[in-house]
């Protein structure tokens, strides 16, 4: 089973790169059993909605 | 009619105040980027002309700021790109940043779980947020703030940010991770009112 360190790691690589199916399934199940990282998954999504909307012209 | 042209005249003035204003945070995120002032100071002059051509367009001071920095953006993706077709690769040596590892115990889980944040979305739409959030992205070290800033403000992608910064792709991951962790660290004190 992977840490929380290794899952924080793979979390913020998901935004960068293409998991192997193997990583996607290990984050999975630690994300299932682990509420710190649950909760850190979506503060990583949050400041990548944030940073993206920077610069981006009004529609 | 001289109602409409008086009218139109205040909020052309409103808009060359605001980006007049703005100008120092945009130079900050040009030297940042580009590591010369004077491209820098190239790109963010062409950026205010264009936008103040275009005033007339605006609907008011905050349309012409996104705007400007739309601008920007595009004429340091062009110049970085232009770089990489020329093979100038730029290897400086600054701050990495942190790796954030007491946030872990000996066997790598949190030594303090994080909480959720109230409410994320709704900061999106608070202007006092971005006040923060800008705060808290100039307080991440030189390197991982520039990578952050390519990879998730100007949109590029990581081999695109290697071949510019002379890095590894693992480098690269390492330091977006850094920089992630830092900002999250800054929000949750500032923003979201933890520790």
């Amino acid at each position: 089973m992977m840490n929380c360190k290794e899952a924080t790691q793979l979390m913020s690589q998901d935004l960068d790169r293409k998991l192997s199916p193997v990583e996607r399934l290990g984050l999975k199940l630690h994300l299932f059993l682990c509420r710190g990282c649950r909760a850190t998954e979506r503060h990583f999504a949050l400041l990548h909605a944030a940073a993206r909307r920077i610069g981006t012209p009004p529609t | 009619m001289i109602a409409a042209d008086r009218e139109g005249h205040l909020k052309n003035q409103e808009i060359h105040a605001a980006l007049a204003a703005l100008r120092p945070q945009l130079l900050r995120f040009a030297r940042l980027q580009l590591r010369s002032d004077a491209q820098a100071e190239d790109a963010v002059q062409e950026a205010m002309l264009a936008a103040l051509a275009g005033a007339d367009r605006f609907a008011g001071a905050a349309a012409a700021k996104t705007w400007v920095f739309a601008i920007l953006k595009n004429k340091i993706i062009d110049e970085l790109r232009r770089r990489q077709r020329e093979g100038a690769v730029m290897v400086v040596v600054e701050d990495e940043g942190e790796d954030f590892d007491e946030l872990f115990d000996r066997r790598g889980h949190w030594e303090e779980s994080p909480a959720a944040w109230a409410d994320p979305e709704a900061a999106l739409e608070n202007s006092q947020f971005w006040v923060v959030f800008e705060a808290c992205l100039d307080g991440v070290p030189a390197k991982p703030g520039r990578v952050f800033m390519m990879r998730e403000i100007l949109g590029l992608e990581t081999d695109e940010i290697c071949k510019e910064l002379g890095i590894s792709s693992s480098n690269c991951w390492v330091l977006l991770h850094r920089a992630r962790l830092g900002l999250r660290e800054c929000l949750s004190r500032r923003w979201f009112g933890e520790k």
